[in-house]
């Protein structure tokens, strides 16, 4: 089958920005606007092409656990996650698997291995026996082989497979005289599979349009579990898939809110996050540790969980607005982020909630340590960085590359005596033709977080000179950062974004131009549902252009790939 | 002697019987030109690498005035006297562009690694170590990657979606290839352990899903799946490795465990972390672990930076104005000096090992190079390279060429003729090219 990835409807939006400087007429396209045309009624669904996406660390991680359970250690290092259109998700489904991959899939596969067939634990996966400790009982090996192999490629076994993985019991217990490490070295086979290792997902013929294909019951299955626990369907879910009750709206409908209302549903939301948030990319960053002694992984972990915290309790617990994530002013400290937020932390050892505009009015998840010092130098902020990734990550517009070709001889020598502040430093790029264009959405956006340093401690001063932090997004103005945040809460493209970005996330690619009918009725169901997360990413759950297979057209009505793959720093 | 193979020693042993392996290697075994072990007549492997250095160089600090042989090593690269006939400079050969928009610090380096200039990391083909490595692997680790400025990229890519990450830890690194698996070449007793050999069977029959899942994939899939029963396919050959005794190394001690370091971009942790990688690398390949590397030193973008200081390398490289004294700017300049500095420390490292009648390094060949040349303008023309070692006499160095502008494709193409590989014609558009350096190749 061939793979196309047309042009995608929201590029044009992030293409926009960069060419005509501001929002351009597209952006603000869809919703709210042509209430007939929008019935809350979804579009005939259009679909995508059957992927094959690689399990990212915490989906292996949880499907270990779910199907193992939580004690089982995973030893291994994973390698860094592909980004492609913004989102790890997306590159799940461009990803290779290195030599090194495997490597370390082989060993985590061998810990886990070893670990369950420990000789203290062995009997709670096999109880079957075996009747001779160093013979081959084959039925006790089918028995551990059918038991676990569906649920590691999560679809029952073909006769062949269960043979193969027999097969290589009988050769470890042949070898090496015990039992138990051929059903290890089974084990392992199954767990260094593609069909454990990759999403894999299969079509049949439609009965109902024999010119169409859809995603088989279990690939249905499984996208659902991944998109809302970030884990392997569990045991009811491929039952459930085995009796076709997905392709009932009643059967559907029942395993989403089972799915939803589970304790795992937290795990998906977070996964989202991470993605959306880039949280990957602290694991090269870097803090000099003479200008911010502060900074440790300690502090970085921390950081990272206060958001996602946040982000939990105000959309999961609350159900709260999407939009209010950007003016929030509760929060989750530890000690450890009280150094950094200069804010005193009554809990010795632990979270305890409390307001985050202790000094200075702090507002939003975009003031959060996790993003400050994320979009920043190692040693001081960036405006310009944090600009471009509040317009990438909340507004999905990109920003161009800028040229190759900079003169920087007009914006040279940045010491403090001549320009104390990053206001003062930039004003030079939008003197500057070739930058200013670029500079000029970016950093009137980062500058409102000026009074954070490259840590996301508050100042007032720079190098002695106040620091003025009043810009403008898009046609808002504000004096500081908290106007930042409304003007944020108050963006059209804020909650399109989300849903864009939760799309995408959940089908493991880009949007395509003929879905954006489907996707301006994801963003009025949104907002008609108060731009509730839970309801979207269950309103997606029970569309059918979730699940539906784009028919493969002529390659030439296909635009070429998208580009931007792996970011830069810059 | 000559009918001695190792393999010999080796029938009959899966069930687990201890094997005397009463061979130590004595120089007389060496046949004359040194190249070869005389005892099994198996030839001294030669070794592949790269070594990457970010934000380019001081052209008038570094770029030799003559061309040829006689010439004179510049400041920056005074320090590499020492090697100067094992060593070939070239400078003032170009990524050409094609139109194809420059993305700073990410095109010149793939144009140079894939002969094919990208506005992204989206390669367009593989880089010319895997191609180098396809080649010529057939040992425990088919390459290994390692990147001294704590980020785990690298820049060896099969495709754009299989890089393959770089060790940041020393020791990671160190038990990686010393830790579990590891054999010791001059151990008095093999035991084969069959317990790689059920393991390599394991792995064997997954690959007779192989046929079924590709038919069941689109086209852009079966090449990635292809890529995984590839990487599949290369752990079943070292568990296969695993079954045989090793080849004896001579002068081979194991190294020592490296201490648990600090691992960020700050100067001082980079170098201690660079020669600590350096000299397990140096063994690795001495003791036949891998024949191909690829060293990080610094990010193309280098987020190298001294403590205390609020900018990076490569912010400096951008901000810092010139120097009216010294004509060039005086902090980037110190980045680039210490680079070097790393660059003979990594020489060292493989000099260090006596190997046949030379070293490792002569039975190496090292290309190192920039991904700019004037890392301000993002210049990709005039990107320096270097070629280091001799490969096992398969290139001459000694002599510093200039390229008057010449695609710098021809120092890839030629570097992989040299390593043996079956290829005239290497590159696309203006950066494809036939013309191989012939005063490199021996």
């Amino acid at each position: 089958m061939l793979r196309c990835r047309p042009q995608s409807a929201a590029g044009l939006t992030r293409r926009c920005v960069g060419v005509l400087g501001f929002l351009c007429a597209v952006s603000l396209g869809g919703c709210g606007e042509g209430g007939e045309r929008l019935a809350l009624k979804e579009p005939e669904a259009v679909g995508g092409p059957a992927l094959m996406r690689r399990l990212t660390e915490s989906q292996y991680r949880a499907t270990v656990a779910d199907i193992f359970g939580p004690e089982v250690p995973v030893v291994a290092r994973f390698e860094r996650a592909l980004r492609a259109e913004g989102l790890v998700a997306v590159g799940t489904s461009e990803a290779g698997i290195s030599p090194f991959s495997v490597e370390q899939y082989d060993a985590a596969a061998r810990g886990v291995a070893d670990y369950l067939l420990a000789p203290e634990r062995r009997e709670q996966y096999l109880q079957c026996g075996p009747q001779v400790e160093t013979g081959f009982d084959v039925a006790c090996a089918r028995e551990f082989i059918t038991e676990y192999g569906p649920r590691l490629f999560r679809r029952p076994l073909d006769e062949v497979q269960v043979e193969r993985y027999l097969a290589a019991a009988q050769l470890g217990i042949r070898q090496l005289g015990d039992f138990h490490a051929g059903i290890k070295y089974a084990l392992v086979g199954m767990m260094t599979a593609p069909q454990f290792l990759l999403r894999i997902e299969r079509t049949e013929t439609d009965p109902g349009n024999p010119a169409l294909l859809r995603l088989d019951d279990y690939s249905m299955a499984e996208r659902l579990s991944y998109f809302l626990t970030d884990s392997t369907p569990d045991r009811e879910l491929l039952r459930a898939a085995a009796n076709g009750e997905l392709r009932t709206r009643e059967g559907l409908e029942r395993q989403v809110e089972r799915l939803i209302a589970s304790p795992r549903f937290e795990a998906a939301v977070r996964a989202f996050f991470r993605d959306m948030l880039e949280f990957d990319l602290f694991d090269d960053l870097a803090k000099d540790g003479e200008i911010y002694p502060a900074f440790n992984s300690d502090v970085a972990a921390d950081a990272r969980e206060q958001t996602l915290r946040d982000i939990v309790t105000l959309l999961i617990e609350e159900d709260g607005d999407y939009r209010d994530l950007f003016t929030l002013g509760e929060t989750w400290m530890t000690r450890d982020l009280g150094v950094v937020y200069r804010q005193p932390v009554v809990s010795r050892d632990g979270w305890e909630q409390t307001q985050l505009s202790y000094a200075g009015e702090r507002l939003g998840i975009q003031s959060h340590i996790s993003f400050l010092a994320l979009h920043a130098h190692p040693g001081r902020s960036s405006p310009t960085l944090r600009g471009e990734a509040i317009r990438n990550v909340f507004l999905c517009q990109e920003v161009p590359e800028p040229p190759a070709d900079i003169d920087f001889s007009v914006v040279q020598n940045p010491s403090p005596d001549n320009m104390p502040t990053a206001r003062d430093r930039l004003s030079a790029h939008n003197t500057e033709p070739a930058c200013s264009g670029c500079h000029k959405v970016m950093d009137p956006v980062g500058l409102a977080l000026e009074n954070y340093d490259g840590l996301g401690t508050f100042r007032t001063h720079e190098y002695g000179a106040l620091i003025d932090a009043s810009g403008f997004l898009d046609g808002m103005a504000y004096e500081d950062s908290a106007g930042l945040a409304r003007a944020l809460h108050d963006h059209p493209e804020t909650p399109r974004c989300a849903v864009e970005k939760m799309y995408r996330f959940a089908v493991g690619r880009d949007t395509v131009w003929d879905e954006r009918a489907y996707m301006d009725y994801l963003i009025a169901a949104f907002a008609e549902q108060g731009y509730r997360l839970p309801a979207l990413m269950r309103t997606i759950a029970l569309s059918d252009n979730f699940f539906a297979i784009a028919p493969v057209r002529d390659a030439g009505q296909h635009l070429a790939h998208s580009e931007s793959r792996g970011r830069e720093q810059s | 002697m000559s009918k001695l193979s190792r393999r010999g020693f080796l029938r009959g042993t899966l069930q687990g019987a201890a094997v005397g392996m009463g061979l130590p290697l004595l120089n007389c075994m060496l046949n004359d030109s040194g190249k070869a072990f005389a005892a099994t007549g198996q030839r001294i492997p030669v070794r592949f690498g790269t070594w990457v250095w970010g934000c380019g160089f001081i052209p008038e600090l570094w770029i030799p005035e003559k061309t040829g042989s006689d010439y004179e090593l510049p400041a920056h690269i005074a320090l590499l006297e020492p090697y100067r006939e094992k060593l070939a400079l070239f400078t003032g050969f170009d990524v050409k562009l094609d139109g194809v928009p420059n993305k700073p610090h990410v095109t010149g380096c793939f144009g140079l690694r894939t002969g094919i200039p990208v506005p992204d990391y989206n390669v367009k083909a593989p880089t010319l170590d895997v191609l180098i490595a396809d080649q010529i692997a057939d040992t425990r680790f088919r390459s290994i990657e390692v990147c001294s400025a704590g980020i785990e990229r690298s820049y060896s890519y099969r495709d754009a979606g299989s890089p393959n990450p770089s060790e940041i830890s020393p020791l990671a690194l160190y038990q990686r290839i010393f830790g579990e698996g590891f054999q010791d070449p001059n151990a008095a007793q093999f035991t084969p352990d069959p317990r790689y050999m059920v393991h390599k069977s394991v792995l064997s029959a997954t690959q007779e899903e192989r046929r079924k899942l590709m038919q069941e994939v689109g086209a852009e899939d079966r090449q990635r799946l292809d890529e995984y029963f590839t990487s599949i396919r290369e752990l079943e050959q070292k568990l296969a490795l695993q079954l045989e005794p090793p080849a004896p190394v001579e002068n081979f001690e194991m190294p020592g465990r490296p201490p648990s370091t600090l691992i960020d971009s700050e100067m001082g942790n980079v170098m201690e972390n660079h020669k600590l990688m350096a000299g397990l690398l140096a063994r690795a390949l001495q003791c036949n672990q891998t024949k191909v590397f690829n060293v990080l030193f610094s990010d193309t973008a280098s987020n190298l930076r001294r403590p205390g200081s609020s900018s990076t390398h490569h912010t400096l490289t951008h901000e810092e104005p010139t120097d009216p004294e010294l004509g060039h700017q005086r902090e980037v300049a110190w980045f680039a000096e210490k680079s070097m500095v790393a660059w003979k420390d990594f020489l060292d490292a493989l000099e260090g090992i006596p190997e046949g009648d030379g070293t490792l390094l002569d039975n190496c060949l090292v290309l190192a190079h920039s991904d700019c040349s004037i890392a301000k303008a993002h210049a990709v023309e005039g990107i320096p390279a270097m070629v280091a070692g001799n490969a096992g006499g398969r290139v001459r160095t000694g002599f510093h060429m200039a390229g008057n502008a010449d695609p710098i494709s021809r120092i890839g193409l030629s570097v992989q003729q040299a390593m043996g590989l079956q290829v005239d014609r290497w590159g696309t558009l203006n950066m494809e090219t036939n013309r191989t350096i012939t005063e490199l190749l021996a």
